[in-house]
């Protein structure tokens, strides 16, 4: 059973890495998993999406074909992706207004403001998604998710980006009950 | 076995040549290849080997040539642009029989075209895109553990043949990260070219004409002789002279001829009662995949015949397996290109359909499967 997850907004944003520490964590809980990726040319700004597929099975197509979790951290990529969703749930950042029009079961979560607000560093933002995310989704456990975030973060942020992470636990918590 | 990782396809085709013993590395970096120059940059010295950022494509191959020439193992990574530029000495690389291996991470094209978008629109450059017959082997891997499995085999045909070869792959295969177990450095088979034992008496084109392959002996180790990229006889200089051409080119093209049953490579999945079948190669074949098994789930007879050589293509094995088959689909990332091999080797008894996707976009399973399942267009 393949659990599809898209993450979507700006270049720069980091979403490349939380789609590679997901895939990574997936892989050092048994399961099989592959990360794709698309952006544009640009180094920042321009659109981005990362893409992961997790499954206890062989996974043949490596791409998201109807995901079970959108990560939405840019009105644009609500935007585009929002609608797309059938099945899954949407995490949106809570900057971002809603759509009436797209009835997936959406979860509002102030991802970008916990990072640059309680965290004091917006470039971890990424990382609090990724808790927020694997929150929601429950698809691997907390503690395998940071050894995964230690593995890949650059040295010296590590404290940072666990303290991300955990607020990001804690945001999926909350806005599930 | 080493332990699973999550890993890049250009990651792995970079460990896959450090791990077939490449030392020398030039190139000028390009999305979507530029992870394998970076990994080269940070790995060959520490293994003694060289890394050299050039000032182009064309410089890029000119200096693995060259490197080749001493007895270095030698790669560049590039993609479309960049290919186009490296066309001239690929068939330099040929007639001078120098093992090189080149990497082209495939982007949109023509011209720089779509630099982060997957595409397959160079399969047949890959083949012809220097002038005159000339030999090249065309590996396509179709995951990651395959871009390293493929540029060991890769440097492995080029050191047994004394052929440039092409690892062909896309930005889907190039930028994917998926779990991957490479096999010990001890499982791996790492050829060497041959080389003669005493400088007197060596004749550096001297060879069977059934396809034989010369004696390399590498510069600076005493030997003294000439390389060029006109037609030569056995001592490597010049010569204009008909039957020496004649024998000269046919022993080139022949040695991949003879290669083909050793080096021959694909992957069958449900082929065997299979009424529909499906051909691709690289990243359209894992689409090509996911739709043949849920064509299967639907009761639908199809198969998947993936070429992991793709140059020389596994004719006899392809004509077998297409000579049962009702259809062949042909899905690929350009306007029919790998669609005209298989016409060649199988249209006139089977209608070979074509199914072309240009936009930038890998495949979904679901166009192949709607094409599978909705008989002939």
């Amino acid at each position: 059973m393949r659990t599809e997850f898209r993450l979507s907004g700006s270049g720069g944003q980091g979403l490349l890495l939380a789609g590679i520490v997901l895939a990574e964590a997936a892989i050092l809980e048994d399961k099989n998993a592959v990360q794709t990726q698309s952006y544009g040319p640009e180094a920042r700004g321009g659109a981005s999406k990362a893409e992961v597929v997790i499954s206890p099975e062989d996974i043949d197509y490596p791409k998201a074909t109807d995901p079970d979790f959108l990560l939405a951290l840019t009105p644009e990529s609500y935007k585009s992706y929002g609608p797309l969703m059938g099945k899954g749930t949407i995490i949106v950042d809570a900057s971002v207004p809603l759509n009436p029009e797209i009835k997936a079961r959406t979860l509002s979560i102030p991802i970008l403001k916990t990072a640059s607000e309680d965290l004091g560093k917006k470039v971890v933002a990424n990382i609090v998604a990724l808790g927020a995310l694997a929150g929601v989704s429950g698809i691997v456990a907390e503690q395998t998710l940071a050894l995964a975030v230690k593995n890949r973060v650059p040295k010296g942020t590590e404290e940072l980006n666990l303290s991300a992470l955990k607020k990001g636990f804690e945001l999926a918590k909350a806005a599930r009950a | 076995m080493t332990k699973a990782k999550l890993m890049q396809g250009n990651e792995a085709c970079t460990l896959g040549a450090l791990a077939a013993g490449l030392d020398f590395y030039a190139g000028y970096p390009i999305t979507p290849s530029t992870e394998i120059a970076e990994l080269c940059a940070e790995e060959l010295p520490k293994v003694g080997g060289k890394f050299v950022q050039m000032e182009d494509e064309i410089g890029s191959a000119a200096a693995i040539i060259g490197a080749s020439l001493t007895g270095r193992k030698t790669m560049t990574a590039t993609s479309g642009p960049g290919f186009s530029l490296m066309q001239e000495l690929i068939g330099y690389a040929g007639i001078a029989e120098v093992p090189i291996v080149i990497v082209n991470v495939q982007r949109v094209g023509p011209s720089t075209g779509q630099p982060t978008s997957p595409a397959q629109g160079d399969l047949m450059q890959a083949r012809w895109g220097t002038h005159g017959d000339h030999p090249v082997v065309v590996l396509a891997p179709g995951n990651v553990k395959e871009c390293f499995e493929l540029t060991v085999k890769a440097f492995n045909i080029a050191e047994d043949y004394r052929v440039p070869v092409v690892v062909l792959t896309d930005e889907v295969i190039g930028h994917m990260r998926e779990k991957v177990v490479l096999p010990e450095q001890a499982e791996l088979k790492v050829s060497r070219r041959k080389m003669p034992e005493a400088p007197g008496g060596y004749k550096p084109y001297e060879a069977d004409d059934d396809g034989g392959v010369p004696l390399m002996a590498s510069f600076g180790q005493g030997y003294r002789y000439h390389v060029t990229g006109l037609f030569h006889d056995e001592t490597g200089f010049p010569s204009n002279k008909g039957d020496i051409t004649d024998r000269f080119l046919r022993r080139l093209c022949r040695k991949v001829e003879k290669a083909e049953p050793v080096i021959r490579d694909y992957v069958t999945e449900s082929t065997d009662d299979c009424e529909v079948l499906v051909v691709a190669f690289g990243s359209s074949a894992m689409s090509s995949l996911s739709a043949v098994r849920q064509a299967r789930a639907k009761g639908v007879k199809a198969g998947l015949f993936r070429p992991k050589t793709v140059f020389p293509f596994p004719e006899e094995a392809l004509k077998a397996i297409a000579a049962k088959a009702k259809r062949i689909i042909v899905p690929e990332m350009n306007l029919g290109q790998l669609a005209l091999e298989i016409e060649r080797l199988a249209g006139c008894k089977t209608p070979v359909e074509r199914l072309s996707k240009v936009n930038g976009e890998l495949f979904k399973p679901e166009e192949i499967l709607a094409r599978v399942m909705g008989g002939a267009k």
